[in-house]
């Protein structure tokens, strides 16, 4: 290069500054991983991109306080974020994500395995992630795609799931739920206990399902099954048949009647039922609480057959090194290390790591949202307002009961293209 | 041929004389052609660069194979066949494609006859019963009054007006006319036409006042003179000079409820099927050679009806 320049006679100022342009572009693109990081006088700033459910305003305010790292959320919906991750891996640092989109991000080659031995409190993650049970030794229903299918990598740059553990995370586990039906028991006046009361010919015209296919699926695998029609090998990972049959039943239901409306959005789903328009419907955690806290009676019903369950976690772009990849770690270790866990149980969520979340909430607090007791006092959500009188018990009750009646999880299926095509014929039934 | 050389000696002798001149005169002087290219650039250039090539995009990916998580870019017509799954197999009863496109076009004619309705009577009123200009700018600006709340707001609003316990069913619940709620006033193809004639009916109120405004009115003094009634008037005079603006409007209305999908959503209750809401749920699933199959389709049938409504009037002959 020396030579060619000294031959058309650029001056060495000219030279230098582009070379060091250069350098700089091939750094700042990610081109040479093994660049030596110039440190600046920046501020820490990772760029966190995810649903709402994590994106608390108190959370990046105490996480800035506690360690210097400022937040800046890009908030999209849960299939946005996917898309995100596929056609622009480089405008994110941080990802926020559910489990059941790592068998598309994982392929994909976007998203950096994390080291298990970096992440302080991993040993503590509940055994839910890490073996499919309760800390009080229940089992936990494995159908579609549980947390501990994917949890692991074979290799750092693997785009394979692990079958035992290894020292290469996918996600590091933050959130997570055990989802049912919620109801109107004002309106429905007497008990519910199975999900098969979705389709009871008693509540034609309103009753609701979710209209995202994966999930909305999962919910009618659940309400078949209930019926006694069918029994599936893995409601997360259904054949053709049985895709077939779930939709059969879900359009019979259709034409007859039985949907007022399919919801997609959390503030659909609470209008719908707060203002009557629907009794019975599948329904997410805040959203009942959201409607409890109008004052309009609502109960997140646990059903004998279980719940259907969720979880989310952090995981970094592939773009992300150097002092970049540090704070990242540093970042996530902070939000295992209690304050967010405990804002997320104040939520009705659960947090990964039991222990340090404990330690951040008040005593009576834990036995309500946690324990399953009546409260103590009155239970108030993390911004304050009242949630719950004192003597009010959980619905569903503990941990414990709550989770170990899971009995499968938010799944992408292999007949996924096929189940999306007969969701279209469903809503054009 | 060879005359025409020596017409142009004779009419510009300064060709001759000073010939260096006038090449130089002639270089600064564009040509009107050139002119009106360079005036049409700047557009063009727009139109070529954010819609021919990312529809030329679209169309080549709609060939594309795809998984889970990528496209493959190797030729296949998946997108397209599995679009039509199904549609001879299930003769004669409709495949999904087919019945969606039904219902579509169902709610767009149902919508574009009703605002066609109210849009050319409100801009009748606004173009030949309202004097000022003030007051015309004014009424005008009130049909915008739909579009100045955001589109969840709207949506959401409608819930406690025609809802199972909103004011339309306590009111009439309340005269006695009816016992129960009635339930087809909201989640139906009712609420859907409703909410979008709402939306929609300015975008034919505009067209049609500017073609109407422009109507010299001494044509309607000569045919009221000769004797027209007022029926006559507006059929033979009216209405062919105001169709220019009836088939802008139209198009307006056609091209963007073709293609809605979030207001027949939400007022449909994510229950009635729209050709805009399968090329959603596809990209959702990251099935993009799909989806853009299925806007391949889309727009291909969109065009038909415009180039139909254009054969009827030539709107560049019109304008």
């Amino acid at each position: 290069m020396t030579e060619t320049t000294r031959k058309t006679g650029v001056s060495r100022r000219t030279l230098l500054k582009g070379t060091a342009s250069l350098a700089g572009l091939a750094a700042g693109s990610g081109a040479i991983t093994g660049f030596p990081y110039v440190k600046s006088a920046d501020a820490k700033v990772l760029r966190y991109l995810g649903t709402a459910v994590n994106e608390g305003d108190d959370i990046s305010k105490q996480c800035f306080k506690d360690t210097g790292i400022k937040i800046e959320y890009i908030t999209a919906t849960t299939d946005d974020v996917t898309k995100r991750v596929m056609t622009q891996p480089n405008s994110f640092d941080v990802l926020d994500t559910e489990y059941f989109s790592l068998r598309k991000l994982v392929p994909s080659g976007n998203i950096l395995a994390l080291d298990a031995r970096k992440i302080k409190e991993f040993g503590n993650i509940t055994p839910v992630f890490t073996k499919g049970e309760t800390p009080g030794g229940k089992k936990i229903g494995g159908q579609g795609t549980a947390p501990w299918k994917v949890l692991y990598l074979e290799g750092k740059d693997s785009k394979k799931f692990a079958t035992s553990a290894t020292e290469f995370v996918t996600l590091i586990p933050t959130v997570y739920n055990a989802d049912t039906l919620g109801i109107r028991p004002d309106l429905i006046k007497r008990p519910i206990s199975s999900w098969s009361e979705l389709l009871n010919p008693e509540f034609k015209g309103k009753a609701s399902i979710l209209n995202i296919p994966s999930i909305g699926i999962m919910d009618a695998a659940m309400v078949v099954e209930a019926t006694g029609k069918h029994k599936y090998a893995d409601k997360g990972n259904m054949t053709k048949e049985e895709i077939d049959l779930t939709m059969k039943v879900m359009t019979e239901a259709k034409k007859a009647g039985q949907f007022r409306a399919f919801w997609k959005d959390f503030n659909e789903s609470v209008n719908l039922m707060a203002s009557g328009e629907t009794v019975i419907q599948s329904m997410w955690s805040p959203a009942v609480t959201k409607v409890r806290s109008m004052g309009i009676p609502c109960t997140f019903q646990p059903l004998k057959e279980g719940y259907r369950s969720w979880a989310s976690g952090f995981c970094v772009s592939k773009g992300v090194s150097g002092a970049k990849l540090e704070w990242a770690y540093e970042f996530v270790n902070w939000f295992l290390s209690g304050y967010a866990g405990a804002y997320l149980n104040r939520q009705g969520y659960y947090s990964a790591v039991l222990s340090t979340a404990k330690a951040h909430m008040e005593p009576y607090e834990w036995a309500y949202w946690m324990e399953g007791k009546p409260a103590e006092k009155d239970i108030k959500a993390p911004d304050g307002s009242l949630l719950e009188k004192a003597g009010a018990v959980r619905d569903g009750g503990s941990y414990e009961d709550r989770m170990g009646a899971v009995a499968c999880w938010n799944a992408v299926m292999d007949e996924n293209d096929y189940m999306v095509r007969k969701w279209n014929e469903f809503i054009a039934a | 041929m060879d005359t025409s050389e020596d017409i142009l000696q004779q009419a510009s002798p300064d060709l001759i004389r000073g010939s260096d001149t006038a090449r130089a005169a002639k270089a600064a002087r564009l040509s009107p052609s050139f002119i009106s290219w360079l005036q049409a650039g700047p557009m063009m250039l727009v139109f070529l660069v954010f819609f021919l090539i990312p529809l030329v995009f679209v169309v080549i990916v709609s060939f594309w194979d795809y998984n889970e998580y990528q496209l493959l870019p190797a030729f296949s017509g998946r997108g397209y066949t599995d679009t039509f799954e199904g549609c001879i197999a299930q003769l004669p009863d409709l495949c999904t494609i087919g019945r969606t496109y039904l219902k579509t076009l169902k709610l767009c004619f149902l919508v574009w006859a009703i605002t066609l309705f109210i849009g050319f009577w409100v801009a009748y009123f606004l173009a030949f019963h309202v004097k000022s200009k003030t007051w015309q700018m004014g009424l005008s600006l009130l049909c915008t009054i739909p579009f100045w709340t955001s589109n969840v707001i709207r949506m959401i609003a409608w819930i406690p007006l025609l809802g199972r316990n909103g004011l339309v069913n306590s009111g009439l619940m309340k005269t006695g006319l009816i016992n129960h709620p009635v339930e087809w006033l909201l989640f139906s193809e009712f609420s859907v036409v409703l909410a979008l004639v709402h939306l929609f009916t300015f975008f034919m109120v505009v067209p049609i006042f500017n073609s109407m405004v422009r109507i010299d009115k001494s044509l309607i003094e000569a045919a009221y003179d000769a004797g027209a009634t007022g029926f006559q008037t507006l059929v033979n005079v009216i209405i062919p000079l105001a169709k220019p603006g009836i088939v802008i409007g139209s198009i307006f209305v056609i091209t963007i409820v073709m293609g809605d999908f979030i207001t027949i959503g939400v007022m449909g209750g994510q229950q009635i099927a729209a050709a805009g809401k399968i090329i959603e749920t596809r990209v959702n699933a990251l099935q993009f050679p799909a989806a853009a199959a299925n806007a391949v389709i889309l727009l291909a049938i969109t065009f038909l009806i415009i180039t139909m409504m254009s054969r009827i009037v030539d709107i560049k002959k019109e304008l």
